[in-house]
Formats: C-alpha cells, structure tokens, sequence
C-alpha cells in the first residue's frame, strides 16, 4: 500500500516558499481554492521512494497566525483541522529575527515543524553566517539550511521532514512568558478550558487560552457558539470576563492591550535567541547592499517616476503587442474554420450556432488567451524581481485619496488606463494587491477604462461626429476614463465598501532575478485557470446570447416572400449571376432579411421594450439591440448596429457604409453620439469580464453588482449630457 | 538622546522603537513587521510625494504611511548624516 504522509509548507510572503514547493512537487501539482473563499491552495506529490508519497500543501504566505486576514484564517484552520505530520516553517536567513516570530506562533500552536533555513547562499553573500547547530537546540526544533533555488540542501530538509513525520510524536507547544500578569491569567483560563473539556477536541487549551487574550475573533465566536450548543455557557462567559479584567488592569498599569504585549514577548524570545550569537555578520550590519543602491535610483524623486512610467509602458506594449501576432494566428485559425463550415452545412440554425454561437464563444474565449498569459509572465517578472513593491510604494499617495492602494495602478493600466488595454487581465491582475477592500474597489471600477474592444466602436462615433480632432477626443475621454473610475472607486469605498484604508505596513523585498521556471509555472497555472473556469461559462453565455439574436426568426410566410423577391430579381436578370448590380440588389435584400429577423427576435423586441426607457438618452430600438449585444463583447455593437440598419456588407466596407448611413439617419445627431459614446464607455463590463470578476471575488454578487451599477451609472450619466445639451440646443 | 515620532525622523536617522500606540488590526500589521519596542530602525527614504516612509528593520526594509508613522514613539540616535 502506497503511505501518504501530510505535509505543510509554510512561511512569509517572499520567503521562497513557491520556488521551493516547485521543486519539490515539479509539474504533479494542483491549484485548486480553500472551500468558501477566493484564497489559492495549491497541492503536489513528492516521491521520497516507490511506495512513500508525500502530499505537500503550500499553505497561503503569511506573516502571523491572527484572524484578521483570510490567508492566516485559512493557514491555522488547515494545521488545525487537517493535523499535517510536519509542517515545514520555510524562512529567509538574510532576514531571520522578523521570519521566526510566525515560526514561534507554530510553535505556540505545537505543531511538528522543521525550520527550512532558505536563501543560505544570499545569506552568505552578505556575510551573514548562522549558528544552526546552536539555533536548532534553542528552539528544540531540527533546523536545516537550503537554497530553494538551487536545491542545496532540500533533500537534508526532506529527510529531517520524514523523520519528523515518522516519529508521530503528539503536539506539544512551547510556553513562552507574556509577563507575570498575562502568565497568571493564561494559566487560569487553561485550567478552566481543560477542566471543562472546552472545546480541546479541536483547539489545544493553552493555544485557546492564548487566542481568547488576543481578542481573536474567529475563536471568541466559535467559542461562544460552542458553550450555547453544550451548556457551557457559564464557562464561555468566564473566559471572556477573565480576558477583560486582565486588560482593564493591562490598560490602567501599561497603557497597553493584551495582543500588544503578547506580540512584545512574542520578539523579546526571537531576540534573545538571536542575541545568544545565533547570527553573526562578518560585516557592518549597516553596510549597504546592492539592493539599496538599485532603490536609490529607482525610488529616487525625479528618476524613479520617470522609470515606473517606462517600466509600466514596457509592460503594456509588451502585452498588448508581442501578443498581437498569436491572437492574429487564432483570428485566421478560427476564420478558416468557419470557412469549412459555411462550405459543408446548408444555410440554417445549425450553421449558424455553430459559426456564430459556438466558434464566437470559444473563439472569444481563446482570444484571450495569449493576452493573459504575457501579461501575467510580464507581472510575474515585476513581481519576482520585487519591482511591484515599489511601484505600490510610489503611487500609494496619489490612489490612497480614493480609497485605493498603491498597487491599484497596474490592474488600472491593463484594463484600458492607456487606451486599448483589456479588462479581463486587468482584474485578474488585481490578485498582487493584498488589502481586500482596495482589491474590490480596483477590480470593479478598472472595467472603466478603454479597452481595445471599446475603442472601435469610439473611433467610428467619433470619426462620424467629431471628425477634425479626433485624436484630442480620444485622449479626452482616457482622461475621462481615469476621472470616472477613480471617482467610482471612492464612491464604492464610502458606500458598499465602506471601511478604514488597509494599513500599508509592507516589505519592500530585496531585488532578484527572476529564474524562467519560476515564471513560467506561474504564467502556465493562471493562464490554465482562466480557460478552465472561465472557458466553459462563456461558451454557454455565448450560445445564449446568439438565441436571443436569433430566435424566433422570420415567420414562414415573411421567408417565402423574401424567397420570392429574390427569384423575381434574379428573373429580372435573366439568370446573369455574374451581374454587379444585381448582386448589390440581393445584398441589400439579404440585409433587409437580416434587419427584419434581428427585429423579430428576443433581443429585437427588448430592444424596443427598452425603448421605453431609452429615448431619455437618445437611443433607439437598433441602438439598443447592438447595446445587449455587446454585453457579449463590446466589439459586437458595431455589427449589431450594421445589422440593424440592414448592411449587408462586412469589414471596413461596412464600417465605412454604417458611418455613412448614421452621418445620414434623421435621428443621429453629435449629441446622441456623445450620448452613446458615454453609455458604451462605462456600461456594463462584457461577459468575459463579468465572469472573471465573479472568480476573482469569489461571489456572483459582485458580478451582478457591475452589470446593474455600471449600466445604471451609465444611462443616468448619458441622459443628463443627452438633456442638458437638448437643452443647450447643442443638437443640430 | 530624544524621543520623538517616526514620522519626524530624518533621512539616515536611526534609533530605537519605544513604543508603538496602537492596537487592533493596525497595531497587530505593525508588530508583527517586528516593529516592536526594542527594535532599531533607520529611515531609508521617502517615496516622491514624501508619503510612504521606507524604513531599515531588522536587515529588510519595511514601508509605512505617514499617519501610521505618527503611532510610533522613537528615541532616536545623533543623525549620521
Ligand atoms: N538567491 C535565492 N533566491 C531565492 C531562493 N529561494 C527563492 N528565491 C527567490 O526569491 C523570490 C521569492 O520567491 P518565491 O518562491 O516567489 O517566494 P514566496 O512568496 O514565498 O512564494 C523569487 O525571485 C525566487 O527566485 C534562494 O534560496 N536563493
């Protein structure tokens, strides 16, 4: 029988856990969510021999074991339901005394650890050298160092690891001192909890006890939820009163609150065992490393602004560029199959799902494909080297205004920040910023920006409308774009979002190199979760949306007269199929079917249902049907708008003919152009987006949220302009 | 030898944590950073518009936002400068 041992690897952001899980489990991996939250938990297989597997879990990076974060919630609920065999602590050795204080919170809980010593050789580098020997006795756990990098001392660690895990040994924590008058009520609040066997089925009784003085939400509610179900109630009640007397007198004598002082002691340990010449340097601890030098210039008042603004450009043309040619090559492969097709089915319902719903919708979906996966092995770059960090750092004065955080800008910029980004990887992007609220204030309000798919549509309302200055509009409205979403965002962050700004207490890593494994592990994995997850959504929106144009149709007797028409005109032409004129009379007939049927359909009568609504923005029923459509994909409105004004043709011709046919229409004038360019700027997101919005929250709450909030604010938006510039007698 | 707030200090000055006056989750990013009485820091730099502060703890470099600087009680060595 094949032995699965459990094993966890954790530690702090940065510590190397991903490069060392990577090197452990290699390509046997699994990346899957923690149930209920939008928190990553990846899986592997180690083979320590043919009938011994290790199941690693890389536990969420974290800095402490609170409940204050998803991520450390997650980390403690996984060692304490799941009870790994060992837990491998993974820390930096150039950076040792901050890394051992979540170490010491293990040790807290008792779990089995192993100390993975990481980044020996930085260590070393900088002269920094560790008595490991006398390290491991200090804290009575097996300590071993490696390079995760370049796997010097992983099997060490590994083998340490399997003794631990085969000792089996019970859990046993550490007692550290907080100060006599936490010490005292820490061991009355453990004999109460033992005494009453209060929940110790799933918590140890120092630990609980512990978690009750730091005020620890999560444990202070199960707990009270525990003794109403057993009738401990006058137990829960005790802990929590003997908790708030110690801190009443905690405040009166110190001025302090009890999870303060706890985290004092907590360092104070670290310290003195670092002090016991743990660590020695060969050199000034003050001495100036390299990556000071690197920050010097790139964080520098004048040159580190300019820098980011040509790294972000570079990240930006990067994407959107390189990518280009891979998304032509699936352009030409998915047109070459609709091609074989048109060529091998009959004209009807089933070639036209087929074509339009089915090679749209995947079409649609791979499309996007290489666009997410250079931008995210260009982030991962940036995030690898420790570039984000300052980027985060420079731009956190002018985003904290709107409630946002540092980090926002990137996700901002993606999305269409220079126009002609894309949303999709804009808020897939914003999974680098670590404070929630900030998070969901960016990923809502980036699909804001101008995308490329918008930018078609903008540029032939434009160049019909405004055409003289059309490269001042379109800058006009990039700024436009920046105002509305920043603006938004500070909105959502005083309403639904409502709450104090995240601290921004944070790590500006050293530099490194990134190593290529490295990135393209990280790109392959968030580029496979996007076709997965997103992929089979999408496809069956797509069909959906393609009913809706579709179906009902044309009645059979509206067919036979079209059928008749068009065998009267080819009479007419005594069968001369070669004719220009009359082939420009039958595509003007086949438009008119197109137009009659669109008109028909589900999404033809919505939109003159809407009508109703619509005409205070000075959109009519064809407008509003291009409209739903590009809730698919905001390139569909202009050949829904063709369609509608029965075009027959299509490519440049057509968008050349529909700028013609608008300039003309009665009903168009500037300020219903103005109108519709402000309602296609900020309306609902397009599917691909919503849906990547329901992944990244975790909550189809938050989709729905943007359709409804983003098309609200749109139409109210367009209809004052619409009104008042009525009003102004702008129209004609 | 004085006492002052982190915020005040100096580009390149240093000196030692004594206290740090807040709790809940602020406090609890800020001690667990290792920004705890006892510790030494060393301003590193400013971010162009002055806000963020980059601090030198412990071997890594830590940012804060002014206003978070404000909550820390410093006593800060003469300036190297
Ligand atoms: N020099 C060196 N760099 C390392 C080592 N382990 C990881 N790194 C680098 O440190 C950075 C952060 O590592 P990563 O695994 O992403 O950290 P995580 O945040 O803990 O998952 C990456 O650029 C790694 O290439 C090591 O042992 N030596």
């Amino acid at each position: 029988m094949i032995d699965v041992i459990k094993l966890a690897l954790a530690g702090n952001p940065n510590a190397g856990k991903t490069t060392l899980f990577n090197s452990l489990t290699g390509s046997r991996q699994h990346v899957g969510n923690y149930p209920g939250v939008t928190v990553e938990k990846k899986e592997g297989f180690y083979r320590v021999s043919p009938d011994q597997q290790v199941r690693v879990v890389d536990l969420p990076g974290t800095y402490s074991l609170t409940a204050y974060s998803v991520e450390e919630v997650v980390a403690r609920d996984f060692l304490i339901h799941e009870q790994p065999e060992v837990v491998i602590n993974i820390t930096d050795a150039a950076n040792l005394e901050r890394h051992l204080y979540l170490t010491c919170q293990f040790l807290e809980l008792g779990v089995p650890v192993v100390i993975a010593l990481n980044m020996i050789d930085v260590a070393r580098d900088r002269g920094i050298s560790i008595d490991v020997e006398k390290l491991s006795r200090l804290l009575d756990v097996p300590v071993v160092p490696i390079s995760a990098r370049s796997g010097e001392g992983v099997e060490a660690l590994m083998q340490e690891a399997m003794t631990v895990a085969s000792a089996g040994r019970e859990w046993q924590e550490i007692r550290l001192s907080y100060g006599d008058d936490l010490d005292s009520a820490l061991l009355e609040m453990t004999n109460l909890i033992s005494a009453n066997s209060f929940l110790t089925d799933i918590y140890p009784a120092r630990w609980l006890a512990l978690k009750y003085l730091e005020s620890d939400s999560q444990i202070v509610e199960k707990g009270r939820e525990f003794a109403e179900l057993s009738g401990l109630r006058s137990v829960g009640e005790q802990l929590e009163k003997m908790v708030a007397v110690v801190s009443n007198h905690l405040q009166v004598t110190l001025e302090t609150v009890p999870e303060a002082l706890i985290a004092d002691h907590r360092y104070g340990y670290i310290k003195s065992i670092i002090r016991q010449g743990v660590v020695s340097r060969s050199h000034d601890e003050e001495r100036i490393y390299a990556s000071d030098r690197i920050d010097r210039v790139v964080t520098n008042r004048v040159m580190g602004p300019l820098i980011m603004l040509a790294v972000l450009l570079g990240l930006y043309q990067f994407t959107f560029t390189y990518s280009a040619l891979p998304v032509a090559w699936l352009e030409i492969g998915f047109g070459w199959l609709t091609r074989v097709i048109e060529h091998s089915l009959p004209p009807g319902h089933l070639r036209s799902l087929l074509t339009s719903g089915i090679i749209g919708g995947v079409g649609g979906v791979l499309g996007f494909v290489p666009l997410i996966m250079f931008m995210f092995f260009g982030i991962a770059i940036l995030e690898d080297s420790g570039y984000l960090a300052r980027v985060a750092f420079m731009m956190d004065r002018i985003f904290r205004i709107f409630g946002l955080h540092g980090s926002s800008v990137m996700p901002f910029i993606l999305s269409g920040g220079i126009a002609g980004g894309c949303a999709v990887p804009g808020v897939m992007a914003t999974r680098t910023l670590r404070s929630p609220k900030e998070r969901m204030a960016t990923l809502l309000t980036a699909p804001f920006m101008n995308c490329g798919a918008k930018l078609p549509v903008l540029a032939l309302l434009i160049g019909t409308f405004f055409a003289g200055n059309q490269a001042g509009m379109m800058f006009m409205l990039t700024m436009l774009s920046w105002v509305v979403a920043l603006l938004v965002a500070k909105l959502l962050r005083v309403t639904v979002l409502r709450g104090e700004p995240t601290p921004f207490v944070m790590e500006l890593p050293t530099y490194r190199l990134p190593t290529f494994k490295g990135l393209a592990i990280h790109t392959w994995e968030k580029t496979w979760q996007y076709v997965r997850k997103a992929g089979t959504v999408i496809l069956g929106v797509s069909i959906l949306l393609w009913a809706t144009m579709t179906f009902p149709g044309l009645s059979t007797e509206e067919e036979y007269l079209f059928d008749q028409q068009r065998q009267q005109m080819q009479a007419e032409y005594g069968g001369v199929v070669g004719s220009v004129a009359l082939q420009e009379k039958l595509a003007r007939l086949d438009g008119a079917r197109a137009e009659q049927a669109l008109q028909h359909s589900v999404a033809g009568r919505l939109g003159r249902l809407l009508e109703g609504i619509t005409w205070m923005a000075g959109f009519d029923w064809r407008t509003n049907i291009a409209l739903v459509g590009g809730v698919a994909a905001k390139e569909i409105v202009i050949s829904t708008l063709g369609t509608a004004y029965s075009l027959g043709a299509v490519g440049q011709e057509a968008d050349d003919s529909l700028s013609k046919t608008l300039a003309m229409a009665p009903n168009w004038n500037r300020v219903k152009a103005l109108s519709l360019i402000l309602f296609i700027m900020f309306y609902s997101p397009c599917f691909v987006t919503v849906v990547c919005i329901v992944r990244e929250t975790g909550s189809w709450k938050w989709g729905a949220f943007s359709i409804v909030f983003n098309t609200t604010f749109a139409f109210l938006l367009a209809t004052v302009i619409y009104q008042v510039s009525l009003a102004l007698g702008l129209a004609g | 030898m004085s006492r002052m707030m982190l915020r005040k200090m100096l580009k390149n000055q240093s000196g030692t944590i004594t206290a740090v006056k807040v709790a809940g989750e602020l406090g609890r990013r800020i001690r667990e950073m290792g920004l705890v009485p006892g510790t030494k820091v060393t301003i590193q730099g400013r971010a162009p518009l002055y806000d963020p502060v980059a601090l030198r703890v412990m071997g890594g470099t830590l940012t804060l936002r002014n206003n978070e600087a404000d909550l820390i009680e410093v006593e800060v060595e003469e300036s190297s400068e």
